[in-house]
């Protein structure tokens, strides 16, 4: 399908001449070429937030996707920062991203590890619920989650009310299960002979058998919480409780038409909310790998 | 005696309590919740405040269903999932077998298809308003070809606009599934393919996608779910599920008549009856799939 078109345009994008892939440049060709078109078309957007983002007067024609020195300011960044506080909304952002992450590891390992290495009664009936759990969708616990911990508890703009929901994470415990049913049964057992109690065979021989695993779900469940807009909207009222993410999304839906460069502005506040997970992700990319993750979902 | 009756080893009751509890709290009781509410009438009080909410059967049900704006948001999710599913499915498995071999700059690929699903979509919505806008740089490229009015204020194309954008946006997470069930296709299927004289495109289809089916089945799960829970782009990308309703999702009549308008019954009836569409589709969908293999 695509073959039939690669061929002119593989060699003027990329560079294939080095030496390993020569000899399979017919075969490669046509991969380089969906590749190629694939991520132009993926960080274009990414390329033009930044631009967009600098420019003094907002620029959509075909010059105005390369930056032009004389229209280059970082006004947009002062304007989104004057209207929605962006220390503020960061720093909600990361007490709210924070505490799911808290929450799910700790719980989630705790949960995990019983599941997956200890007998005792009610295991079954648990293990069926967090299998369960995985198909039930958000959208349906929206409105009885609002009635029960915005009017029912008087939670409304409060840290506590946005985590909440999102504490603990049934996939997170199913992925930390089968991690601890990776590892050889004879570690456990052997620690047991030992005599060490259940928190310091976990603590102690299980938990550092797992760390890479483990990072690998805090930056999963890093992106959940940190671009998480329907929940904290619902909760959050007070601009000085919003996450950027709502925020941002206040000010595009309400506010920018006021600006004087309404899409510089919102660029300025989108570049400022995708950095932090973009280079996270980009610092960890290692660790976000389709093993990993695999052996979660092959089960 | 005691530790008997909780089983070998009782402190796992300890660590799971949390998870439990949890789950209880803020899964099953909100579950119950949301059915009961969709059968009775019901008002938002103050926190304490009790007041009589009768029980109205199917009264709920039966002003969702002939709420003509509800349909419609029914029509259009149906509408999303007819383009963003089987874009999804074949683009990232698609990109997902051209990123499975030895290519030049495989790292950087890979993370390029990753960026757009580690971004908050609040975020990306920027861009696609500034890009589809009606000066904005597509219509620029597209001349007399772009259409009019532009494409997220076009009762025609501002839904597949919202497929689309999702499309991108999800595929990276996607592709990662493919990557991972590549990995378990046999090597040899492919040696003897090429042995018996097979074409790349024929040993794709013979080997590759019968090899990846229990990941298709999973990826259009996942897309018809995440289809489903659609509200940010309908939100902010096309200002409220504009124009006149034409890309308005489920999820985002469940906020207008729950939250603004205060009507929790009829948002849960919303709620229940998404949920048995996405159940009813995804039964159709493994029926299907199960008389193809």
């Amino acid at each position: 399908m695509t073959r039939t078109i690669s061929a002119p345009v593989a060699d003027d994008v990329l560079p294939t001449g080095a030496d390993g892939t020569v000899k399979r440049r017919g075969r490669s060709k046509w991969r380089v070429f969906a590749l190629t078109v694939g991520a132009l078309a993926f960080l274009f957007p990414f390329y033009y937030m930044i631009v967009g983002s600098l420019q003094a007067r907002s620029d959509s024609s075909l010059l105005g996707a390369l930056p032009m020195p004389g229209n280059l300011s970082l006004g947009n960044y002062r304007e989104i920062n004057a209207a929605i506080h962006l220390g503020r909304s960061l720093l909600n952002s990361v007490i709210f991203t924070a505490g799911v992450v808290l929450g799910t590891l700790v719980f989630g390992v705790l949960a995990g590890y019983a599941l997956a290495r200890l007998k005792f009664r009610g295991r079954g009936t648990l293990f069926a619920a967090v299998l369960l759990l995985q198909v039930v969708p958000f959208q349906l616990l929206v409105i009885p989650l609002y009635v029960q911990i915005v009017r029912g508890y008087g939670l409304a703009d409060s840290y506590v009310g946005m985590i909440l929901p999102f504490a603990i994470n049934s996939v997170a415990v199913f992925v930390f299960r089968q991690f601890f049913l990776q590892l050889p049964v004879e570690l456990f057992e052997a620690a047991r002979i030992d005599g060490a109690s259940e928190l310091r065979v976990l603590r102690s021989v299980a938990l550092p058998l797992v760390r890479p695993a483990l990072l690998t779900a805090t930056l999963l469940t890093f992106i959940g919480p940190w671009n998480e807009f329907l929940w904290p909207f619902l909760v959050t009222k007070q601009a000085g409780k919003q996450p950027l993410a709502v925020s941002l999304a206040n000010y595009i839906s309400t506010v920018a038409a006021a600006a004087t460069n309404p899409y510089g502005a919102i660029l300025a506040g989108a570049c400022v909310l995708a950095g932090p997970a973009v280079l996270l992700f980009i610092a960890f990319q290692r660790y976000f790998v389709s093993s990993d993750l695999g052996s979660g979902v092959k089960g | 005696m005691k530790t008997r009756v909780l089983g070998r080893q009782p402190v796992g009751l300890l660590l799971s309590a949390p998870y439990a509890v949890f789950v209880a709290a803020v899964f099953a009781y909100p579950l119950g919740l949301a059915v009961w509410i969709s059968f009775h009438k019901y008002i938002f009080t103050a926190p304490g405040v009790s007041v009589p909410r009768p029980f109205v059967g199917l009264d709920n049900y039966t002003a969702v269903l002939t709420d003509p704006a509800v349909r419609r948001s029914f029509l259009n999710i149906l509408i999303f999932l007819l383009i963003n599913v089987p874009l999804t499915v074949g683009l990232s498995l698609l990109l997902a077998t051209a990123l499975n071999a030895a290519i030049p700059f495989r790292t950087f690929f890979r993370v390029s298809f990753y960026v757009p699903y580690v971004t908050a979509s609040v975020a990306v919505v920027g861009v696609w308003l500034f890009l589809f806008g009606s000066g904005g740089l597509v219509n620029q490229v597209l001349g007399g070809a772009a259409p009019d009015p532009s494409w997220l204020i076009n009762g025609i194309w501002a839904m597949p606009s919202i497929a689309f954008y999702v499309t991108w946006k999800q595929l990276g997470f996607f592709i990662l599934l493919y990557l991972a069930a590549l990995q378990n296709v046999p090597k040899e299927l492919y040696e003897s393919a090429a042995v018996d004289g097979a074409s790349r495109w024929r040993s794709f289809r013979s080997v590759t996608v019968p090899g990846v089916r229990p990941a298709t089945t999973l990826v259009t799960l996942l897309a018809i779910i995440t289809g489903a829970n659609l509200f940010t782009e309908p939100y902010l990308l096309t200002n409220g599920g504009g124009p006149s309703g034409k890309s308005a999702s489920p999820v985002l009549l469940m906020y207008q008549r729950g939250i603004e308008q205060g009507h929790p019954d009829i948002a849960s009836a919303i709620g229940v009856l998404l949920v048995v569409a996405v159940l009813l589709i995804a039964g159709v969908q493994r029926l299907l799939e199960r008389r193809q293999a």
